[in-house]
């Protein structure tokens, strides 16, 4: 295993930001910790690089305990969401930082700075200081930075979290281009379902300090193990104790088997894709996502009477926390079907 | 002209005002005495046996209280920002104690420790050291009334730098020397110039306790302020304003080089 978590907790006060976390991070895969805020995955990523320490558990790299090592020796490399340039060198000095503290000579420094400068595609600029590049730049930086000394993994806090939403999707990309070609074990913090759909090979879904499902993005998106993993990972609505999803409702203008009366609200068009507000007869409001072929054929009106038929609907029994384990979907309780989880990867 | 216009240079002419009365009069005042009738009798007061030596024994005093309130104000700040604990708030309440505490009583303090029947003064006979009327009474005089500027200087700039920094060099393998060194340093440099300078001009211009526990010796324990009030009390005005003029000099000497050194880094 690249990164092994087991048993992790972690309290800060009265705040319980780890409760039992255990992950397993295959060696070169690209992970997604993905979760809202206070879900605790920048406390376990820090935890792994060593910047927290943790109440109990333990955190392996390449199957070595490192828990009782100092950060400066698990050979991590650390992205942090506002770059944590260092202010008063030039990118050359920046990235050559971890190669000067190993004491390389300055001619081999000077060659793998400029090859990682190019890597990121920052070579005309190594004489520039930090102030003097854009927020993207000086992400790529960081990551030329962290990416100089070698590390055993590649740890990444919210990496994009500053950025603005172009830059995001470009350095996503480039991201994912630079892990097909590198192959370092790659853990990356998110909570934006979408990035880490996107980037991910793995993803692991973290709520109030717990793992509540662990596997690739199909995997999570069709079978989520519990309804804040339904919830957190797409678009969802609740009719009663059913799920659907709202790519899933059907929408017609005639009475059918199974089908539920509801008045068009509200009609909004976001280009190729149409969001439909639907307001059901005993005053639940949900919505449906429809093509804009759809919307035209179905010619529909705000006011106007339809009906909907949801098509696969989910329902969890029980809470929803991960031990719950009644989802009515055949997946199991989360955090146990990690060894899917690496095939998948 | 708007109300707005009027009340901005009404401001302005209040506040040049108030700096022109109260700072520059004085300042230019003393410059204009001091030259009144010509170079010699300054040069003549500063070059005397005793002029010179008061020169050196300030210089001296500097040179000592400076480097080692540097190293202290660095190393407290460090610990009052990045190591939070309970004993923090004292801490911080005892380091501004010279500011709150007159001179006076700072150089009477010492005499009740050092002095003939003080705590410390067995031990220290015996060992044959004098610290009152002697530089070592003085230099302790001067880091107690001067300690508390790089402290307040340092907080505020360790504070807006944050810790992300230097955990990045941690996580690039830097341990924490290097890491002090190499980052943290030079990211608080400005802050920590800055409470240098203003220890420094403390520290030439300290009059109260010095006073007190130097016994003011012509030519033995008299700095250069010290040597003004004597030049003075004995009616030789040239040579007290010349005087209070090279140590006018020297303070804004300091400050000079500081701002030179800053602009030189910032083009």
């Amino acid at each position: 295993m690249g990164i092994t978590v087991e048993g992790a907790f972690k309290r800060f006060g009265d705040f319980q930001a780890l409760n039992d976390v255990s992950i397993e991070v295959p060696n070169g895969s690209l992970t997604a910790l993905l979760g809202p805020s206070g879900s605790g995955k920048s406390t376990l990523l820090r935890a792994i690089a060593g910047l927290e320490a943790l109440d109990a558990g333990r955190v392996l790299i390449e199957d070595e305990d490192v828990s009782r090592k100092p950060t400066r020796k698990r050979e991590v490399g650390f992205v942090f969401q506002h770059y944590a340039a260092f202010k008063h060198m030039t990118v050359f000095e920046n990235v050559g930082f971890g190669l000067k503290i190993r004491k390389w000579d300055k001619a081999k420094i000077s060659a793998r700075v400029h090859e990682l400068l190019q890597l990121v595609q920052l070579d005309g600029l190594a004489e520039r200081y930090p102030s003097q590049l854009s927020g993207g730049q000086r992400q790529r930086m960081a990551l030329a930075r962290a990416l100089a000394v070698e590390p055993q993994v590649l740890l990444l806090d919210e990496p994009f979290g500053a950025l603005d939403a172009k830059v995001r999707k470009d350095l996503r990309t480039w991201l994912r281009r630079l892990h097909d070609e590198m192959h370092v074990t790659t853990i990356f913090v998110t909570h934006d379902q979408e990035e880490a759909m996107d980037v991910a090979g793995q993803l692991v879904v973290m709520n109030e300090g717990r793992v509540e499902q662990s596997g690739n993005a199909a995997d999570l998106y069709d079978h989520p193990a519990n309804e804040f993993v339904m919830s957190f990972v797409g678009e969802v609505n609740r009719l009663g104790n059913h799920f659907v999803r709202p790519h899933d409702m059907s929408v017609s203008l005639d009475s059918e088997e199974g089908s539920e009366e509801a008045m068009v609200q509200r009609v909004v068009a976001l280009g190729f894709e149409v969001r439909i507000e639907f307001v059901l007869g005993d005053g639940t409001e949900v919505w449906a996502q429809l093509t804009r072929g759809e919307l035209q054929r179905l010619e529909l009106r705000e006011g106007q009477i339809v009906y909907l038929r949801p098509g696969q609907t989910k329902s969890f029994s029980g809470d929803a926390s991960p031990d719950g384990g009644g989802a009515s979907t055949p997946r199991g309780p989360a955090g146990g079907d990690n060894a899917e989880v690496s095939a998948a990867v | 002209m708007s109300g707005t216009a009027t009340s901005r240079w009404g401001l302005r002419v209040l506040g040049l005002g108030y700096v022109l009365l109260l700072l520059l009069l004085p300042l230019g005042l003393i410059f204009y005495k001091t030259f009144e009738h010509g170079i010699a009798p300054p040069l003549d007061a500063i070059t005397s046996p005793d002029g010179l030596n008061a020169l050196k024994l300030t210089l001296l005093m500097v040179a000592i209280a400076v480097p080692l309130n540097t190293v202290f104000g660095i190393g407290c700040a460090l610990l009052l920002v990045r190591h939070r604990s309970r004993g923090n708030p004292l801490i911080d309440a005892v380091i501004n104690l010279p500011f709150a505490i007159s001179p006076v009583v700072i150089g009477l303090s010492l005499f009740l420790l050092y002095g003939t029947t003080g705590w410390l003064e067995p031990a220290l006979a015996e060992a044959g050291i004098k610290v009152l009327f002697s530089l070592p009474g003085m230099v302790l005089a001067s880091i107690f009334v001067s300690l508390p500027f790089v402290v307040r200087e340092t907080v505020p700039v360790l504070q807006e730098i944050g810790t992300e920094q230097e955990q990045a060099a941690s996580t690039l393998g830097a341990n924490a020397w290097q890491t002090f060194w190499r980052v943290t340093l030079p990211a608080i440099r400005w802050g920590v110039a800055y409470g240098v300078v203003l220890t420094t001009a403390r520290v030439l211009g300290e009059f109260g306790a010095v006073s007190v526990v130097s016994g003011s010796i012509s030519g033995q324990t008299q700095t250069l302020p010290l040597f003004v009030e004597k030049q003075y009390q004995n009616f030789n005005l040239p040579g007290a304003f010349g005087a209070s003029v090279l140590l006018a000099l020297l303070a804004l000497t300091t400050l000079l080089a500081m701002n030179v050194l800053k602009r030189k880094e910032d083009a």
